[in-house]
């Protein structure tokens, strides 16, 4: 009986995800070209990802950056803004929404549009440093110094869901031992680094394993803003978008296999360390 | 004498601490504010924007239009050839069905999961937990094999059926964590009552989860509203286009030259979210809460 409500999901698991990461698996062996062509190579894919595709290697060293840095910040201001909140503000509901807009939106392609704009040569950034008497400055999207920091920018700015998350955990955290902190004289910034941060750990484990995970696959603001190309000088091509070239502009489906096995054990790698040092610095309270 | 004596100072040492407070309390709220302004002020100067003459969106940061316009929105909605009628009814007609979709198929996965017995169920369950994570692109190239082969391109097809068969495990655990959480007896009592696991899932279960059937309809609705690699992938031709797609081909098309335009629409693109924003507030809040969805 049970299986009759299991049928949409098994065929779905089996024929749209299991089935296709296998057959995923056997072509990045292969030199499949969508027309025909399909020999097995091997590791060959492989091979040439790391030796000899400096396209590659360049595309995966963007999106490290991007995730570096972007994943960080984006939590870091979650935090700040999600601390500053909970002290028990009148209108809390009310500034909720607003920072939370920008996550709603902002993976939409109209969002994308309007950074193109915002950061373009005559675009709202370089008005509004012109009105403040900076002139001359360049058009950010087009800059390979600061296309990439565009994209991160835009990261950053949807932080209001890992805030929402930072809001619930905080929650939780007992009155009590803030208090009992402010008695023994511990000052606001002692507080914050004594007791909300350990007892807070597992919610920004939570978080940071979900926008690492996210965020190595970015692909829609990249393509936007760079047209799909990943230009200027691939400074904004994302692992996702290389694959989609490779995939789709070259046909050479057996090697954006390859690379898309390549990101599967990238995404659990890092998830991988995150677990393994979160021994270290999450604290579950009721744990010894 | 001693008692009029001993007030006044416990009362200066307590006002200063007061007031300290209240200031640092203003100071955060100054912080929130000021914070929040700038974050929110491009969506709304791309909202003043879409009603402003072309000229001026490049010389005019600021919020008050100084010319006032309709004709972005006239220019920019047939600027395709297609009608944005169009793209906004195929937009809707794959959102709806996607909502519709992961409604059917997580919520029954999830009751199996939940409530019923049947062999493998561990391990099958751990499958389930096993592909929440999965990136996308390990299954993008033979989809599209799998797709084209069954002559799916430019049709809804590629884009809609995933979502009746429970693609989106993680709406299956949603629900899971959902149902576990209600109470047993309400089962077994259908149960004793006559009734079969159908019926208790339609009579009882689904009725009782409408929380978590909330929050996946809302999310799938934003998802696929906003998803533009599908659609880039399967919808080639105008005709079939979703509104992302078709805001990709206007840039294409001019250039970047018509922002007026292409402002006006990339607003409408946004007003279904912001309705479901508005409506849906409660569920999109506890939904992230509790399960981090974006």
């Amino acid at each position: 009986m049970a299986w009759l409500f299991l049928i949409p999901w098994l065929v779905g698991i089996g024929g749209i995800t299991l089935g296709p990461m296998i057959a995923s698996l056997y072509l990045s062996f292969t030199d499949y070209n969508l027309l025909g062509r399909r020999n097995f190579v091997g590791l060959e894919n492989y091979v040439r990802a790391f030796s000899d595709d400096p396209r590659f290697v360049h595309a995966a060293t963007v999106t490290l950056e991007y995730v570096l840095i972007s994943v960080p910040l984006q939590l870091a201001f979650a935090l700040a803004i999600a601390v500053l909140l909970n002290r028990g503000l009148r209108g809390l509901a009310l500034y909720r929404s607003v920072y939370y807009l920008p996550s709603l939106l902002g993976s939409s392609v109209a969002i994308a549009l309007l950074w193109r704009q915002i950061f373009g040569s005559e675009g709202l950034v370089n008005q509004a440093l012109a009105a403040a008497g900076l002139t001359g400055m360049p058009n950010w999207i087009a800059t390979p110094e600061f296309a990439l920091g565009t994209l991160i920018v835009l990261n950053v700015w949807t932080f209001g869901s890992p805030m929402i998350i930072f809001l619930a955990g905080l929650r939780q955290v007992p009155h009590e031992l803030y208090e009992a902190a402010a008695v023994d004289g511990a000052g606001a910034w002692t507080r914050f680094w004594r007791i909300t941060i350990p007892l807070l750990s597992p919610v920004i484990f939570f978080n940071l394993v979900l926008q690492m995970i996210h965020s190595f696959q970015a692909f829609t603001q990249a393509y936007i803003i760079s047209g799909g190309t990943g230009q200027p000088v691939d400074s904004t091509l994302f692992y996702t978008l290389y694959l989609y070239q490779k995939a789709f502009t070259d046909f050479d489906m057996g090697y954006a296999s390859a690379m898309a096995w390549i990101l599967l054990l990238v995404i659990a790698l890092f998830t991988w360390l995150a677990f393994g040092t979160s021994r270290k610095w999450v604290f579950y309270a009721g744990e010894k | 004498m001693a008692l009029t004596f001993a007030r006044p100072p416990a009362r200066t040492t307590a006002a200063p601490s007061a007031s300290w407070l209240g200031g640092r309390r203003l100071g955060a709220h100054v912080v929130i504010i000021l914070v929040g302004a700038v974050m929110i002020y491009p969506l709304l100067w791309m909202l003043a924007s879409s009603f402003k003459p072309e000229n001026l969106i490049f010389s005019e940061p600021g919020l008050i239009p100084t010319g006032f316009t309709f004709d972005n929105f006239v220019h920019g909605w047939t600027a395709l050839g297609s009608p944005f009628t169009l793209f906004f009814l195929n937009s809707a007609i794959v959102a709806g069905l996607s909502v519709i979709g992961n409604l059917f198929s997580c919520s029954l996965a999830a009751y199996a999961f939940a409530r019923l017995e049947f062999r493998f169920k561990p391990v099958l369950f751990a499958l389930m937990l096993g592909t929440i994570m999965l990136p996308f692109h390990v299954v993008l190239v033979p989809q599209y094999i799998l797709f084209q082969n069954l002559g799916w391109t430019n049709t809804f097809l590629p884009l809609v059926v995933p979502k009746f068969l429970a693609v989106d495990s993680f709406f299956i655990f949603l629900m899971v964590q959902f149902i576990r959480g209600l109470p047993r007896e309400l089962d077994d009592a259908a149960t004793v009552d006559g009734c079969g696991p159908i019926s208790v899932f339609w009579r009882i279960i689904l009725p009782l989860m409408r929380p978590a059937l909330a929050v996946t309809a809302v999310f799938t609705f934003i998802w696929t509203w906003n998803d533009f690699l599908g659609p880039l992938l399967y919808l080639t031709q105008r005709d079939n286009f979703t509104v992302p797609i078709a805001l990709n081909a206007f840039l294409d098309s001019t250039g970047a030259s018509a922002w007026g335009p292409m402002f006006a629409m990339s607003l409408l693109s946004l007003v279904p979210l912001f309705v479901v924003f508005l409506v849906a507030q409660k569920h999109l809040i506890s939904g992230i809460a509790t399960t981090g969805l974006k």
